[in-house]
């Protein structure tokens, strides 16, 4: 599989997509690589979530070039694709008691053939993976009864367990505290780091301004900006594509980007000069 | 606090099955050697011709039959709520048994005197019809939409209810009795011929969707997150709804619609084993025959030497669970 690997991780080449009549991607082209983070931004129905849906082979009818790992996605049994693809969705609903380390055991669903039972490996991937997502401590407890933040640990957990070779993240972090938030977005960097490519929606641009390499922004299907994270997140394109002012500064601390919407009561408090001018940069 | 479940080992599974497995065979032994004549196995060792005749020649094969429908109903049932994602889901929701009764019924009606023997024919025929029509309609696009799925099945059904209404009104006295006590589900004692086929169906069908049983446990996390999973849902829904409509058509065609095996049983085996398919639907297939065989003993022993049908006495037992499960799941739900 030499080919696979020398391969860049994700290639779109012109990229189009539609849900029965209605298109919701048009000409992507876009490459990542693997180690990279690159965050996946737009206003809501831009196209994010469509976007993670052929990447991991669920909506399989686009037009042009959809490659993962060199292989065309649309050609790629779905089995072949989960062993290289991971998604954490923004949650799940179970509907049967399964305890969150059953559910991290799944992971491991692709890398078996039929009617398998998990080997002591798979086991102590799935622990480890629990482990790294700070959720451990729940590995006994059944997946509904946990809060939305832990379920969203326990799923990305069952994303490492499937060893991917590229992880996409459908606003994975939204529901947890600051705490956790931290914590596995710094496993993001380390996953990347480590070779795998890391796709993922945010809806905080400063997660988003922190942990990106480049920043893919979508406007109602179309890529607006694809680069690297400071030249994409700027005041002027992202006032546009989302459509409300907003202030980017950096912050002295860090050096890295602060993202921050304005309210109408700010907006007004401008206009009258009572206050500092928005920097245009 | 409860106590913590492991992930389900082969060994687990295992000591389930054998535990299992040893019920049924009691539950078989039971059934054979006790009945209405009062002729038990030390007659047969005994060699008493009529004790032979009782036990080999019409106890066993029935007890034989209701250990294959009633293991076939709930393997069914257990493989159509993975499916739906919906622990309510039985087997006749799809729309099968509805076909099925229609057609037994017709072979009632329009066969006269011929028409008892060929009832199961007929049945498994109307069966086949509504699997036919039913898989149509829910297929759009070349896909199976689970949602059809239900709603076709839940009509078809009512429409062959409403047709067997019509047909009872019509019906003679003698051929209404023959069609209540068909609809209510009783196990005749079968010839050896449709032992065999049944057992045949109910291995090749319990095989099938066995070997899926991963595929469940990923579905457990929603069509999206299974297929991102690697499973295949076209398939897994077409071979589910093929073979769980098969053991459907071959528990209908021999013995009516015997009701809430196939909704109870993967219920209870799920509170006490766990939800992993891997070991739910071979237990199913174990505890499935074994409650049968054992409500079809209650079933003949019970007002001897009258007979209750067998499937008054599953519903009796399956009414007031079916309730008790809604109000459990109602106090369990989440907030709002």
């Amino acid at each position: 599989m030499d080919d696979a690997r020398s391969a860049p991780a994700i290639e779109l080449a012109g990229l189009g997509a539609r849900y029965r009549t209605r298109a919701v991607l048009h000409d992507l082209t876009a490459t990542i690589a693997a180690g990279e983070v690159v965050g996946l931004l737009g206003p809501n129905g831009s196209g994010k979530t469509s976007l993670v849906r052929v990447l991991s082979g669920v909506l399989r009818q686009y037009s042009g070039g959809a490659r993962v790992c060199g292989e065309e996605v649309r050609a790629t049994p779905q089995r072949e694709l989960a062993r290289r693809v991971a998604v954490v969705p923004h949650d799940a609903r179970v509907e049967f008691p399964f305890t969150a380390l059953e559910v991290v055991l799944l992971g491991r669903h692709p890398h078996h053939a039929g009617f398998a039972f998990e080997a002591a490996r798979d086991i102590e991937l799935a622990r480890t993976a629990l482990a790294r997502a700070g959720a451990a401590a729940l590995a006994d407890r059944p997946l509904g009864e946990l809060s939305t933040g832990e379920r969203q640990r326990v799923l990305f957990a069952r994303a490492l367990a499937q060893e991917p070779r590229v992880l996409l993240l459908d606003e994975a972090v939204s529901a947890l505290d600051l705490r956790y938030q931290v914590e596995l977005c710094d496993r993001l960097r380390e996953i990347a780091a480590a070779g795998t490519a890391v796709v993922s929606v945010f809806h905080d641009l400063n997660l988003a301004a922190e942990y990106c390499d480049r920043v893919l922004l979508l406007h109602a299907g179309r890529l607006a900006a694809f680069g690297p994270t400071a030249e994409v997140l700027t005041w002027a394109r992202l006032t546009e594509v989302y459509e409300t002012e907003i202030y980017v500064d950096v912050n002295d601390l860090t050096g890295s980007l602060v993202v921050t919407p304005l309210s109408s009561r700010a907006r007004r408090a401008l206009a009258a000069g009572r206050g500092p001018s928005p920097r245009v940069d | 606090m409860r106590r913590p479940r492991p992930p389900l080992s082969a060994r687990r599974a295992a000591g389930w099955l054998a535990g299992l497995g040893a019920l049924l065979l009691l539950a078989v032994a039971a059934g054979a050697a006790l009945g209405a004549s009062g002729l038990a196995w030390r007659d047969l060792a005994a060699g008493d011709g009529t004790a032979r005749l009782v036990l080999l020649e019409v106890r066993l094969p029935r007890v034989l039959l209701a250990a294959l429908l009633g293991g076939g109903l709930a393997v069914a049932g257990a493989a159509l709520q993975g499916l739906f994602r919906n622990p309510l889901a039985d087997p006749y929701v799809l729309g099968i048994a509805g076909g099925a009764s229609l057609g037994g019924v017709l072979a009632v009606v329009l066969a006269g005197a011929a028409g008892a023997r060929l009832v199961p024919a007929a049945a498994f025929a109307g069966a086949l019809g509504a699997l036919v029509l039913v898989e149509r309609l829910a297929t759009s696009r070349g896909r199976l939409d689970l949602y059809a799925l239900l709603l076709t099945g839940a009509v078809l059904n009512a429409f062959s209810g409403a047709l067997i209404f019509f047909l009872q009104s019509v019906a003679s006295s003698e051929q209404l009795h023959a069609i209540v006590f068909y609809l209510i589900g009783r196990l005749p004692s079968p010839p050896p011929r449709t032992l065999l086929f049944t057992a045949l169906a109910t291995a090749v069908a319990t095989a099938a969707l066995v070997r899926r049983a991963c595929d469940y446990n990923a579905l457990a996390l929603g069509e999206e997150g299974a297929a991102q999973l690697g499973v295949d849902l076209e398939r897994l829904k077409r071979a589910t709804f093929g073979w769980a409509s098969l053991l459907t058509a071959v528990a209908v065609a021999a013995a009516g619609p015997i009701g809430f095996v196939g909704l109870l049983l993967p219920h209870l085996l799920r509170l006490a084993a766990g939800p992993d398919h891997r070991l739910l639907l071979p237990a199913a297939l174990l505890g499935g025959g074994a409650f049968l065989v054992l409500a079809d003993l209650a079933a003949r022993t019970l007002l001897a030497p009258n007979e209750l049908p067998v499937g008054v006495l599953t519903a009796l037992l399956g009414g007031p669970f079916f309730l008790w499960l809604l109000r459990r799941r109602a106090r369990e739900a989440p907030d709002g």
